[in-house]
């Protein structure tokens, strides 16, 4: 008689564990994912944008402040790009340029981007001006 | 006699030719050179590798 309602308890607890874990978990990935607060508002203000060769370049004056943060950030792509590069047997400018493509492709509204001719442009809900041969 | 004629000429030719050089410094930074020696087939077989990693590393884009 005891044995089912032992049973029952059991697997509730067993399943509100496994509930919290995936929460933890959850929550853990997106604070992992997040940009910097700082860089994130540095890129809303125009002040930081996305090169073409796939580093972060600062526009216009940049404070010592931002222009050490873009420094430290393109630093952490380059050994990612590295690494990645190695693994898919590209040459790092390859992929960076590569990643560039694909990060001018995503940047939001008002945020900054280069253009092939080199001119820093304003992301607009228009397809950004990219070179011709990113994807 | 003529053969130094003859090596007169030809050192003073190379050197009309040397002063005719010109030697200037590349206006352009090296890595647009760089850029243009990445093929677009390279580009597309990495484009889903690096969509991948941008994801994976948010942080930093």
């Amino acid at each position: 008689m005891n044995m089912p309602v032992n049973r029952t308890k059991l697997r509730r607890v067993a399943l509100s564990a496994a509930a919290v874990a995936l929460a933890i978990g959850g929550v853990a990935g997106i604070a992992y994912a997040q940009r910097d607060p700082a860089y994130d508002a540095a890129r809303k203000a125009g002040q930081i944008g996305e090169k073409m060769d796939g580093y972060l370049g600062t526009v216009g004056s940049a404070s010592p402040d931002i222009a050490r943060m873009v420094k430290d950030l393109n630093i952490k792509r380059r050994a990612v790009y590295a690494e990645k590069a190695q693994a898919a047997s590209a040459t790092l400018e390859e992929y960076a340029f590569t990643s560039g493509c694909l990060a001018i492709a995503r940047t939001a509204p008002g945020e900054k981007y280069q253009a092939p001719d080199g001119s820093w442009q304003t992301r607009t809900g228009a397809p950004p001006i990219r070179d011709p041969r990113c994807p | 006699m003529r053969a130094c004629l003859g090596l007169a000429a030809v050192v003073w030719s190379a050197l009309a030719l040397g002063g005719c050089v010109s030697v200037s410094a590349p206006d352009k930074p090296i890595v647009i050179e760089l850029n243009i020696n990445i093929k677009q087939e390279v580009i597309y077989r990495l484009a889903a590798d690096a969509g991948n990693t941008i994801d994976e590393n948010a942080e930093i884009f």
